[in-house]
């Protein structure tokens, strides 16, 4: 590999090969204050289908210890969101050590809230906009479950914001560092914001499971309870790795939802989604 | 050292990890990850010195492993209580691991393979898909190759466990030169006490260098070579040449056992192969580099005709490509 820096991100170390110059020069930027692993979890790498292809119309190929066989590649402009792709890959297909949850989290006083829903429920949006509100962020992708403590693990890699959410965690964190606006994804246009100091601080620290919420975004605000069978049936919904874990994954999520009650909120805007979860958590 | 070497002085000198560097170590479970040796290779090194970071990817392919081990076992005994009374004879890596061998320490082991007699492998099919195993390959001409020309049923997967099964009837195919005698296999099997039963020691063998240097194109080789050397070194070799000359695989056997030493010693490393034909296996072998990526291209795709060379004669195989390619070009 021609590129190669080296990340890591709460306890999982990566190393990213790439055969062009702009994705690593990216994420050296982006993640320049994260640390770097002695020896790399996982193996990430961005190549050239072809010797030409470098130059001519490049396309990005995503490689690495785990892959699904015939990913579409992304053009060379989208490189950066082909390295997240290709961390997140190694993570849903690869990690063993932990229970992941598709699920964005935050802490206070050692006391996490997870947060899972479909795409648009808006998991990373009120993710970041808790962070700006002081909350320590554990990660808009990924939460970890140790299946020995059953403590939650922060995942704090790049906030990805999509399409209407970029104009409101533009206008709520001001300061905060972005990365270029992605036009023309898979996902339409996207944005990533860097986790404030705190959140890449303290992101080697886990934090206990007090709370799972499933919110969904554009209903009228509405609270229901989630009994622990049906939050236990969601959850390995949410789950990439609860089948391959077998044993280990069923007692980690029946001990996480026997610890942490879970609520379903509905809410009509941003601005009323963080007053409910401040009020619940 | 190129990676796959330090992958096979890994497994053969845990040891010699003490003194691995950042890079090594990362190059090692790089390759040892493509290679599916990564729960072998965490096996032979765990409880060693090794900086916090490799302990981790070490813990979790241990983990990985075994349940990988229990999730073959249970597979076994499912196709246990499906078979019902139709004898048959557990392969590879779930015979080693039911039988707790030293070569499935840490294995990886994908689909369960066994062995069935030819006259009761229609019967073995409808019991099994009457148990919830259905067809991968709907393509009829790969059904039909499947049936005609080779050593086992078109691969069967379980609707609701996802996990498949090859049910053989021989080890190499049909179409190949070499006939190996699969009612020996049968005869000559061992019985372990829950009342499944895996090939002698001997025969595992056999069929470890049938599968490495008559049938596929040496694509996880270092993995079937691991499991030569420990067969050898857990059984020796008593009766081993005339087992695999009656199976008409003495040739194949011989270079396995010099590839192995030349692997995992306990001859000296590199160079103490015979002749230019075991140093073009050893190219073909360890052509990974330091991310797990094949290397190495001409060569392998090299032993890749080689290996279709071998599966079938020269007018089938024309006809063979000439199928597969118009079905690859054909719309729809």
């Amino acid at each position: 590999m021609k590129h190669v820096t080296s990340l890591r991100i709460g306890p999982v170390g990566f190393r990213i090969g790439s055969a062009w110059r702009a994705p690593i020069d990216a994420l050296d930027d982006l993640y320049r204050d994260y640390p770097r692993p002695v020896i790399p979890d996982f193996n990430v790498h961005l190549f050239a289908a072809r010797p030409w292809r470098r130059y001519l119309r490049p396309s990005v190929h995503i490689g690495g210890d785990f892959v699904i066989p015939d990913a579409a590649p992304l053009p060379l402009a989208q490189a950066l969101l082909a390295a997240e792709m290709g961390m997140n890959l190694q993570m849903a297909l690869g990690q063993r050590g932990y229970l992941l949850l598709h699920a964005s989290g935050v802490e206070r006083d050692g006391r996490a809230v997870l947060m899972t829903g479909i795409s648009g429920a808006g998991k990373s949006t009120l993710a970041a906009l808790l962070m700006a509100r002081g909350w320590r962020f554990m990660g808009d992708e990924f939460i970890l479950i140790d299946p020995a403590t059953g403590m939650a693990h922060a995942f704090p890699r790049l906030i990805s914001l999509k399409n209407e959410a970029i104009p409101v965690v533009e206008a709520l964190l001001p300061h905060a560092r972005f990365g270029p606006r992605l036009t023309g994804t898979p996902k339409g246009t996207l944005r990533h914001v860097v986790p404030d100091a705190p959140a890449i601080a303290a992101m080697a620290e886990p934090a206990a499971p007090a709370l799972i919420l499933f919110p969904r975004f554009g209903f009228d605000p509405a609270e229901r309870p989630v009994p622990p069978s049906e939050a236990f049936v969601r959850l390995t919904q949410a789950s990439t790795n609860y089948v391959t874990l077998a044993e280990r994954g069923f007692e980690a999520l029946t001990d996480l939802v026997a610890r942490a009650p879970a609520i379903a909120i509905d809410y009509p805007d941003t601005a009323t989604g963080i007053e409910m979860v401040e009020r619940l958590a | 050292m190129n990676p796959a070497w330090l992958l096979a002085r890994t497994l053969r000198d845990p040891a010699s990890a003490g003194k691995l560097g950042p890079g090594e170590w990362t190059a090692l479970f790089a390759v040892a990850r493509a290679e599916q040796m990564i729960g072998t290779l965490a096996m032979r090194i765990q409880g060693l010195p090794m900086p916090e970071d490799a302990r981790r990817v070490v813990r979790d392919a241990i983990a990985s492993a075994e349940q990988g081990r229990t999730a073959a076992l249970w597979e076994a005994e499912m196709a246990r209580r499906a078979l019902g009374d139709i004898p048959f004879v557990l392969l590879k890596g779930t015979a080693f691991a039911a039988a707790g061998l030293e070569a499935g320490r840490g294995r990886s082991i994908g689909d369960l393979d066994i062995l069935v007699a030819r006259d009761l492998i229609e019967e073995a099919e409808t019991r099994l898909l009457a148990a919830g195993w259905e067809w991968v390959k709907p393509d009829p001409y790969d059904d039909q190759y499947y049936r005609r020309w080779m050593h086992e049923l078109p691969p069967l997967i379980h609707r609701e466990r996802d996990r498949m099964i090859d049910v053989h009837h021989t080890i190499l195919p049909l179409t190949a030169r070499i006939t190996p005698d699969p009612r020996a296999i049968l005869d000559a099997a061992w019985p372990l006490a829950n009342g499944l039963r895996h090939p002698s020691p001997n025969d595992m063998l056999c069929h470890a260098a049938a599968h490495l240097f008559a049938d596929g194109d040496l694509a996880g080789g270092m993995r079937n070579l691991w499991d030569v050397r420990c067969l050898v070194e857990q059984f020796g070799t008593e009766g081993l040449e005339a087992r695999a000359e009656h199976h008409g695989l003495a040739g194949e056997m011989t270079r396995a056992i010099r590839l192995v030493q030349a692997l995992y010693g306990p001859e000296p490393l590199a160079g103490s192969a015979g002749g230019w034909g075991d140093r073009l296996y050893l190219r073909r072998l360890t052509a990974r580099d330091g991310w797990g990526r094949p290397t190495r291209k001409l060569t392998r795709l090299a032993f890749y005709i080689r290996s279709h060379w071998l599966r079938m004669p020269p007018a089938m195989l024309v006809r063979h490509l000439w199928t597969k390619w118009r079905k690859a070009h054909s719309p729809g």
